[in-house]
């Protein structure tokens, strides 16, 4: 059994002006296994942001069911064993913190968990220092920059200790500073602590930093592979409206314009040591 | 600019008052107010106006932020004092047609000018030592009791937290709202008070679809979190009366004491039950 | 003369308070009729108090703005008519719209100008038809539509007051790529046609550089650099230096140059880098260290 198994999962809606039947998931099947760094893939209104919400039983699948650790998240009597091993954060930084005060709002979770007082407190010092905001734990949230809450919203997660986080576009409202800093303590968290990731977005260099990356397209599962074999499918990404890294791009490109590249590279500077091999053997074949 | 109001006017320090616990603050300050009351003369009122003194000098608050708190009240001071002047009875000091001052008169503008003063000073030590987030937390606490008369303390105490949390991202809503209408040619400053109370419409429909939608998101929130209403839930921060709380509880009753007997062995400056 | 013209411009937030900090620091630079600028810098570099000035939002605390000539403050009673010249779009536009419907949200900025009911209707059509808003849309309640049409309903509540300097706030926060794309290209369009002035603020180097002649980058509240895209990128180090991100395709430049292929670095697009590496091959340019 995996950490989690997503079982022929569908989902709609009536649309409220003409009546008709609008898809948002539609059959899909998947699993993710425990520290696993998954990341799910697709343009607005491809039914990402809808699964996002069932991981944890907010939202419940019209057909199919999910498990976590074997347990239903459609079961009423054991959503809270749910919701505490599978931790949820959201887009808008501002409308997920709870209390006016840094540390107060982390211990949120553990206080609703029944965690004695004590081990509250530890518990807040430590996710507080995993995401490097304890300096700022007495501090009011509306005064932070949106990396710092998101940081403090993922702290809140983590204070209740799940087996994993599910993070839907947590980098949409922030700037590139900030951006950078929650994929940081994203990354840090999987490799670290070894909790299970499963990071919603379209932006492909935030995918490219996990194992393995979803695509999903009009509520279906398109592609479902390792970075390296989902971004070498430019063509591909392309028709389903989806950016590829200009790395990835141009290795591409080059490679159908004859300058042979082995490896597709994911970042620059995997592109920059391809293309200094793949120039040096095409070049000196002129010498 | 709007997201410059302070609110909830909290200064962090460490004096005597902001170590107390906040509950043992609520209590004795409802027993000052009432005890502000049971005075019924100038000894009584001599009595708690020098203990509350004597709490602002232990504040570790600028005076000034107190007379700033009193420059707030300073016209129903003013009226209330000043009406009372004249309804005094006995032997007029000072007559001109139908107004009189007399020494009674005079006697109770002083007495109620001082209860004013003195409820209004005590009330902003409160606010002015105890964080927003203690004020809720004590309320919580002190209200329990009343949850077997069917009171949601604990909703109420978790509204009260939400509230003060998102007032200050509402204001800056608020601002950026006001601008962008500016933007397209909005005008709060010119018309009269319906031509005015009309163009805030382009700000409160805004606000109020942006508060729905926060509050949508942060029930999503919550709930993820484990939310579940205040059974089984527990607290980071214990509150606990400590050796501050004692020594200021009794200090507390000897002055109630003292204004009772005041009261009961001296004359009243009051002929009224005020 | 030029079409606006900032001369020592500076804004200090909270003068005389304990908070008193310099947002905008001494800018002066001048812009033309019908330029495409892109502004850029992180957060808290002065770049939105310093465009919110522009359209007299904010007063600022010395220099001025010259409008055509005019010190736009020159009557502070007139400021309304400076802001519909000068249009501004803030970041997440769509947190504005309030009417019944789309189309009297959009007409709510020309209502406030005091133009005719024909002329409004009008600039309504006209603006949601350079947004790409379906005309069936404009009865529907704002609150109705998706995200990126909200979005673009916001932005034509601006356009329909047809200012001769708009300015962008960050107008793709937010979208997917195809979302951002598909409205840049609408704002491209829209400059193209109107032939006005256009003010772009964003985070993100790889969008402007595609549609602005000229780029101001501001840093800690100064004027960092206002040159043309070209020579912008040319210092793309100096750009990363002060905490801005330079597309990828730059760095990857950058990276082949260092290690001594004569490749140009002021490039931004894949299109431009496979010219430049396949411009090795012709010239054979590759020098061995």
């Amino acid at each position: 059994m995996d950490f989690i198994e997503v079982k022929n999962v569908s989902f709609g809606y009536d649309n409220a002006d003409d009546g008709a039947r609008k898809t948002v998931l539609n059959d899909v099947s998947f699993t993710v296994k425990k520290g696993e760094f998954v990341a799910l893939l697709g343009h607005n209104g491809s039914g990402k942001s809808t699964l996002a919400k069932m991981f944890n039983g907010i939202l419940e699948p019209e057909g199919g069911n999910i498990t976590v650790n074997g347990i239903d998240t459609k079961e009423e009597s054991t959503i809270l064993e749910v919701r505490k091993n599978v931790g949820l954060v959201l887009q808008n930084p501002d409308n997920q913190l709870v209390a006016s005060i840094v540390e107060e709002d982390v211990a949120f979770g553990p206080e609703n968990l029944g965690i004695p007082p004590e081990k509250i407190r530890i518990r807040v010092d430590n996710a507080l220092k995993a995401v490097d905001m304890y300096e700022y734990r007495r501090h009011a949230p509306h005064k932070l920059s949106g990396g710092q809450k998101q940081r403090v919203a993922i702290a809140g997660i983590i204070a209740m200790e799940p087996q994993c986080i599910v993070l839907d576009e947590p980098t949409a409202m922030l700037d590139p500073q900030g951006r950078r800093e929650v994929m940081d303590t994203i990354t840090k968290l999987n490799k670290e602590k070894g909790i299970t990731i499963i990071l919603i977005t379209h932006y492909m260099d935030e995918a490219v930093l996990a194992d393995r990356v979803i695509v999903l397209d009009d509520g279906n599962i398109i592609k479902d592979d390792v970075p390296r074999v989902v971004f070498s499918n430019v063509e591909f990404l392309k028709t389903h409206s989806l950016d590829v890294p200009q790395a990835t791009e141009l290795a591409y490109r080059l490679n159908s314009g004859g300058i042979k590249i082995d490896t597709i590279p994911l970042n620059e500077q995997e592109c920059v040591e391809e293309l200094l091999k793949a120039l040096k053997n095409f070049y000196s074949s002129f010498f | 600019m709007m997201k410059d109001i302070t609110l909830g006017q909290y200064f962090p320090g460490k004096s005597f008052l902001h170590k107390m616990d906040p509950r043992m603050k609520i209590i004795l300050l409802t027993c000052f107010i009432v005890f502000i009351f049971v005075a019924k003369n100038f000894y009584g009122l001599a009595v708690i106006s020098s203990a509350i003194f004597f709490v602002l000098c232990v504040s570790g608050i600028s005076p000034k932020m107190y007379f700033k708190s009193l420059k707030a009240i300073i016209f129903i001071l003013l009226v209330t004092a000043g009406l009372n002047l004249f309804y005094g009875t006995g032997e007029p000091l000072w007559q001109w047609k139908f107004l009189a001052i007399t020494q009674s008169g005079i006697n109770t503008a002083v007495f109620i000018a001082v209860r004013i003063i003195a409820l209004v000073l005590i009330s902003a030590s409160l606010t002015y030592t105890t964080s927003p987030t203690d004020l809720t937390d004590a309320l919580e606490k002190l209200l329990k009791p009343l949850s077997i008369f069917h009171v949601q303390v604990h909703e109420i105490a978790m509204m009260m937290t939400i509230a003060l949390r998102f007032i200050p991202t509402l204001l800056e809503e608020t601002d950026k709202i006001m601008n962008a209408q500016k933007a397209r040619g909005a005008d709060f400053e010119s018309g009269n008070f319906m031509a005015r109370l009309k163009a805030l419409i382009p700000i409160l429909i805004p606000l109020f679809v942006s508060a729905f939608r926060r509050a949508f998101d942060l029930a999503v929130a919550m709930e993820s979190r484990c939310y579940h209403g205040g059974d089984g839930r527990t607290r980071m921060r214990v509150l606990k009366y400590t050796k501050y709380d004692f020594t200021a509880l009794g200090i507390s009753c000897l002055v109630f004491a003292g204004v009772i007997l005041c009261s009961i062995y001296l004359p009243p400056t009051l002929r009224t039950g005020m | 003369m030029s079409l606006l013209e900032l001369k020592n411009l500076s804004f200090t937030y909270g003068v005389g308070t304990a908070f008193e900090k310099k947002a905008v620091n001494d800018v002066s630079l001048t812009i033309e009729k019908g330029e495409f600028i892109g502004i850029i810098g992180h957060t808290g570099s002065g770049k939105s108090t310093l465009v919110q000035m522009l359209n007299g939002l904010i007063q600022p605390t010395s220099g001025e703005i010259l409008l055509d000539g005019e010190n736009i403050w020159k009557n502070p009673k007139k400021i309304r008519n400076v802001r519909f010249r000068v249009g501004m779009v803030f970041q997440y536009p769509e947190y504005q719209l309030f009417e019944e419907t789309v189309e009297k949200d959009i007409a709510f900025g020309p209502k406030n100008m005091g133009l005719s009911q024909d002329e409004i209707s009008k600039r309504v059509a006209d603006s949601a038809q350079f947004v790409g808003l379906k005309p069936e849309l404009l009865k529907k309640s704002p609150f109705e539509l998706s995200g990126g049409e909200k979005r673009r309903a916001a932005i034509a509540g601006v356009i329909a007051m047809d200012p001769e300097i708009l300015i962008l706030d960050e107008p793709t926060a937010g979208l997917d790529p195809k979302g951002r794309d598909v409205l840049l290209t609408q704002i491209a369009t829209y400059h193209k046609i109107k032939k006005n002035t256009v003010l772009l603020v964003s985070h993100s180097m790889e969008d402007i550089s595609k549609i602005s002649d000229r780029i101001l980058v501001m840093n800690k509240g100064n004027m960092y650099a206002f040159d043309t895209v070209k020579n912008i990128f040319s210092k793309g180090e100096d750009l990363e230096r002060i905490g801005l991100q330079i597309p990828q395709i730059t760095k990857i430049m950058i990276g082949l140059a260092k290690n001594g292929y004569d490749v140009s670095t002021d490039v931004y697009t894949v299109e431009q880098a496979l010219l430049e590496i396949f411009k090795l091959r012709k010239g054979s340019v590759y020098k061995e260290k």
